[in-house]
């Protein structure tokens, strides 16, 4: 059972690539390996910034024989045929066999597929595997059209077992596989052949190479806890980075430097992001004067003055990049002293945001405006308050630290605020409004800044949709499906109670305006405050259709008219992004359309709480029954509806009513009316579908003796308009036809 | 590997001119011809048609050089430490690119002075491209201590074409690399030629007052009108020389004027940038003017390579 082991040397793969490269390749070589017979027992990879390494354990030395038998004529066939099949598939006559088969007996071919060898099957699979490798991104060098990450220089392929170790005599255009491998680029860079699968692993250790991920890991993060142990001092790093280090480097080396000047006055975020993104150090600080003292780089070597060439060398980059970053710190406060935010502010209409949407100042505007009307939704922010911050949140984006160190906007914002004199509360606003950043961040929390996180988030979605920049596949060049991920995260984590649908109409008006040649500001100025009286936005959309043409100036409706359609295709975009992050938290699909079918749902935390109540519901005994008994409610109304050429929808009475099943089912319809009504009224839909569910057993009687297609016709359209009334009353929470099952 | 010490690898690093000609002797005995600086302002080496155009083709070619750079926006009066709207770039572009690219580069290094025993070098994913080139290609920076040190690249694609055979590219930030290794923290403080000579001079000496004068002149006084004016006569220059007539009636024979339309093309880029500098160009007008460049230098690489592919 022999071991197979396959190492691709080339020159040094991205850090952010090298782990699912090795993945890739572990699934590729185990996969073709598989599909070929060879039952591989356990495959394995590893990787460095310059090797992908896999071993597999006990491969079958040959692939198993197959066989494969080919039906030919019946035996009583004519011989002309007989011998016709015999050639066709290259065998003697005498070698056909005779199989009885439930059609009679028949003449076979049986061939018999030689097994392959192991080496044969490896070379396969290695050059599909190197061919086809799915690199995001990959280049061909010198002369040669092999594509690979970087330059592939060397491919070590040996299968080992208890007769020894041999070479697979695979190729790739030039490229020829062997037993041999290199060391550390500098510390053992010499060839070494390879005699076995753990020789390949001992003696790259020995050379200087850590092919492990986690042992690099684990030798890095512990040596950096002894470091910070030591020096008493305080770690402020990042896990991320030190995902990134890990694949730099293939022997690593931890070491402490000084930080020489004195930064303990500049914001610790600039000293994070010089240190961590531009030289991958990370930095200690004084516990109580929090001032950064000692860096710790991670090298790639060991050397033999101890690294104190390395550290010097970093301590003279990392210096001039502080300095570098606290010149451009002063340069910001000293701007501030001078005119407070006021230069900046007006600057911001030089930045263009978007070449259809105007410039950074006009989209401050926006936000201020759409934040303001949140505000009042949002307990807290008072609207005041909420223009003043909206309209400095983007201040910082015209500051040399911000252009310097992009990844600061906000943070740098909220300090600058406090320069410019505005109070605490600003600073919290602005520096939370970019909340959350990534999937899984953090959704702010102050009361201003979710208002302003809403409103920029919603500014940049009703933007891109009226220019129609919307996302299609995987193109999203503006990243409009976190917008909406962001929209409702902060909503529903929250618990915010916001009619969206207004502000959201109010920037659409805003960002249509600006196409319409003949639209005054103070037409523009009285549709929005109109459109923010209006409870229901789309009732106000309605109402400007039907009002008498000679009331509304054309720039009025040639606004509104695209409004309805814009508005509904975002919301649709916000609702499928909310059923994506619903079903991903375990929540039924069929839930999720019943309740968006039958409701517009801006307001998102209502809906989802509508939606949590279905899919528990749903998933109860009482649910699936109601369920099986409304689906048959409806199929029998569809059917008659169908037939009839009318839709069941007035009133049953209970008068025509004939047995006490019916009677009792009239009842408790009422009762349930009313009381659905009522939960539904108080946003209780535990309760509304508790009510719902007494439905369940009155229903299942009426079914059991009732009939409905009765010769009495009145009698008959009596009970169908019954049957109605409990598919209404299901409506009203939720479309039960979409639910499956 | 690393064969150190195929040059006077003992001998210190005095001054800027010591790390060029260092650099010179290094690459010219690894198989580089050496070229000269391209006389006309550029942004950085890769405009140099030593490496846009050659770039493209069959023909081997490997060659190294110096050459200044302008980048009007850069500059700082002379006074910041590391920035300036004029600095130098080594260039080195080997195509097809050796097997033994990486270790020549590793090499260079040496000959420098930067003993690798000692110093942790890295090479930091860093892909490279060119928005007004048409090009792109795949490599790193390289790091010495945490610092970046050079800019290497393996060509993909040129003015829209695939590189076939593909070159490698090494750049050299000269003024960093050189305060790195004389261990200056200013780079007017720089030995320029050897500090003990007589005659010594700083970087300072020969460029502090024309960072000055160059300084204002991008930022102020360069008149936006003429400018433009001549943008967009490089621009229409560039475009008649490539549809003029091919037959060239002096020489009876076809004389396609690519390198002379491509100068063109490198002057409107120049322009453009002075242009950026003075704060007149808003960002959409920006990526009008960079599709513009591109397209020149789109339709001189398709003129080169039907001419020489």
């Amino acid at each position: 059972m022999p071991d197979l082991l396959i190492e691709l040397l080339s020159e040094e793969i991205p850090a952010r690539m090298q782990k699912e490269a090795a993945q890739t390749l572990e699934k590729l070589i185990d996969q073709g390996l598989s599909d070929a017979g060879l039952k591989p027992l356990k495959t394995e990879s590893f990787f460095t910034p310059r090797r992908l390494t896999v071993r597999v354990n006990d491969l079958l030395s040959r692939s198993p024989v197959a066989r494969e038998e080919r039906r030919g004529p019946r035996i009583s066939a004519p011989d002309k045929a007989i011998e016709g099949f015999a050639r066709s598939v290259g065998v003697n006559r005498d070698q056909l066999v005779t199989r009885k088969t439930k059609k009679g007996s028949f003449l076979f071919a049986v061939f018999e597929i030689a097994g392959r060898s192991v080496e044969d099957i490896v070379v396969d699979v290695l050059d599909d595997s190197i061919r086809n490798f799915p690199w995001s991104k990959s280049m061909r060098w010198g002369s040669g059209d092999l594509r690979w990450i970087r330059p592939l220089h060397r491919i070590l392929c040996i299968l080992s077992d208890a007769d020894g170790t041999r070479t697979v005599p695979f190729e790739i255009d030039g490229l020829v596989a062997d037993n041999v491998t290199e060391g550390h680029i500098f510390m053992a860079p010499q060839q070494f052949s390879v005699e076995s699968v753990d020789d390949y692993f001992r003696k790259l250790e020995d050379a200087k190479v850590l092919v492990d991920e986690a042992v690099r890991r684990r030798r890095i993060t512990r040596k950096i806890k002894q470091l910070v142990t030591q020096s008493h001092l305080e770690l402020c790093g990042h896990d991320e980075l030190v995902d990134e280090i890990v694949n730099l480097v293939e022997w690593p080396v931890v070491l402490l430097g000084d930080i020489p000047g004195d930064y303990a006055h500049m914001p610790r975020e600039i000293i994070q992001s010089a240190l961590m993104k531009h030289h991958k150090c990370l930095c200690l600080y004084h516990p109580e004067s929090r001032k950064p003292e000692k860096f710790i780089t991670v090298a790639n070597r060991q050397t033999s003055d101890s690294g104190s060439a390395i550290i010097a060398g970093t301590e003279r980059v990392i210096s001039a990049r502080l300095e570098d970053a606290k010149f451009f710190w002063e340069e910001d406060c000293h701007a501030i002293k001078q005119n407070g935010f006021h230069t900046w502010l007006a600057a911001l209409d030089n930045i263009t945001f978007h070449h259809e949407l105007g410039s950074q100042a006009e989209r401050v505007e926006r936000i201020a405006e759409a934040a303001a009307v949140i505000s009042e939704f949002v307990d807290g922010a008072s609207p005041v308050e909420t223009v003043r911050s909206a309209s400095v949140s983007k201040a910082d984006l015209v500051s040399k630290i911000v252009s310097e160190y992009p990844e600061l906007q906000g943070i740098m914002g909220g300090y600058y605020a406090i320069m410019a004199d505005y109070p605490q509360t600003v600073l919290e606003a602005v520096q939370e409004h970019y909340l959350p950043t990534g999937a899984t961040d953090r959704v702010p929390q102050n009361p201003v800044a979710i208002a302003i996180a809403l409103a920029d988030r919603l500014d940049v979605l009703t933007g891109f949709w009226v220019i129609d920049e919307k996302p299609t596949g995987s193109q999203d060049p503006f990243a409009l499906r976190r917008s909406a991920l962001s929209v409702f995260r902060i909503v529903l984590e929250n618990n915010l109670r916001i009619p969206l649908a207004a502000v959201t109409g109010c920037l659409l008006i805003r960002h249509n305006s600006t196409r319409i040649e003949d639209l005054t500001d103070d037409d523009l100025k009285k549709i929005c405050s109109k459109a923010k009286e209006y409870d229901c936005f789309l009732t106000f959309l309605s109402e400007v259709k039907v009002t008498p043409r000679e009331q509304v100036p054309q720039s009025f409706l040639t606004l509104t008219e695209n409004l309805q359609e814009q508005l509904e295709d975002l919301f649709g975009f916000i609702h499928e992004r909310l059923r994506v992050f619903l079903i991903k938290q375990g929540v039924r699909f069929d839930a999720i359309d019943a309740c968006l079918a039958t409701t517009f749902g801006d307001d998102l935390t209502l809906l989802a709480k509508r939606i949590r109540a279905l899919d528990v519901f749903l998933s109860s005994s009482n649910g699936e029954n109601l369920i099986q008994g409304f689906k048959r409610a409806n199929n029998i109304l569809i059917q008659a509806e169908s037939k009839d050429g009318i839709v069941y929808s007035s009133c049953p009475d209970s008068s025509l009513a004939e047995t006490q099943c019916e009677r009792d089912l009239f009842a408790i319809l009422d009762i349930v009316t009313g009381e659905i009504d009522r939960a539904l009224q108080k946003e209780d839909y535990e309760g509304a579908m508790r009510s719902m569910s007494s439905l369940r057993a009155p229903v299942d009687v009426f079914f059991e003796e009732v009939k409905i297609n009765v010769d009495d016709m009145a009698v008959r359209r009596n009970r169908l308009e019954l049957l109605n009334g409990v598919r209404e009353v299901c409506h009203k929470i939720a479309d039960l036809t979409l639910v499956s099952g | 590997m690393l064969a150190s010490g195929r040059l006077d690898g003992d001998r210190a690093v005095y001054s800027f001119q010591d790390i060029i000609l260092r650099l010179q002797m290094f690459w010219a005995s690894s198989g580089c011809a050496l070229l000269q600086p391209y006389d006309l302002e550029v942004g950085a080496g890769t405009f140099h048609p030593a490496t846009t155009l050659h770039a493209l083709g069959p023909q081997p070619w490997s060659v190294a050089y110096v050459q200044p750079c302008r980048r009007p926006a850069d500059g700082r009066y002379g006074n910041n430490p590391n920035r300036l709207q004029h600095y130098y770039q080594f260039q080195v572009l080997m195509k097809p690119s050796p097997s033994e690219f990486q270790a020549l580069y590793l090499e260079s290094l040496v000959s420098l002075g930067i003993d690798l025993n000692l110093h942790d070098i890295r090479f930091v994913e860093d892909d490279w491209e060119s928005p007004t080139l048409g090009a792109w290609g795949l490599g790193w920076e390289v790091w010495c201590d945490s610092m970046e040190i050079s800019q290497f690249t393996y060509f993909q694609q040129v003015g829209g074409h695939d590189c076939r055979p593909v070159s490698g590219e090494i750049t050299y930030g000269l003024e960093r690399l050189g305060m790195y290794i004389l261990g200056v923290d200013h780079v007017m403080d720089m030995p320029f030629n050897d500090p003990r000579s007589e005659n010594a001079l700083s970087y300072g000496d020969v460029f502090r007052q024309s960072e000055q004068e160059y300084s204002r002149f991008n930022f102020d006084m360069a008149d936006t009108n003429i400018l433009l004016r001549h943008f967009e006569d490089a621009e229409a220059e560039c475009v008649a020389l490539l549809r003029a007539q091919p037959h060239d009636p002096k020489l009876d024979a076809v004389n396609v004027m690519v390198q002379p339309a491509y100068d063109q093309c490198i002057k409107a880029s120049h322009i453009f940038n002075l242009m950026d500098a003075r704060g007149v160009i808003s960002v959409t007008e920006r990526q009008a003017y960079i599709g513009r460049v591109r397209t020149l230098a789109k339709e001189c690489a398709d003129a080169y390579v039907s001419k020489r592919g």
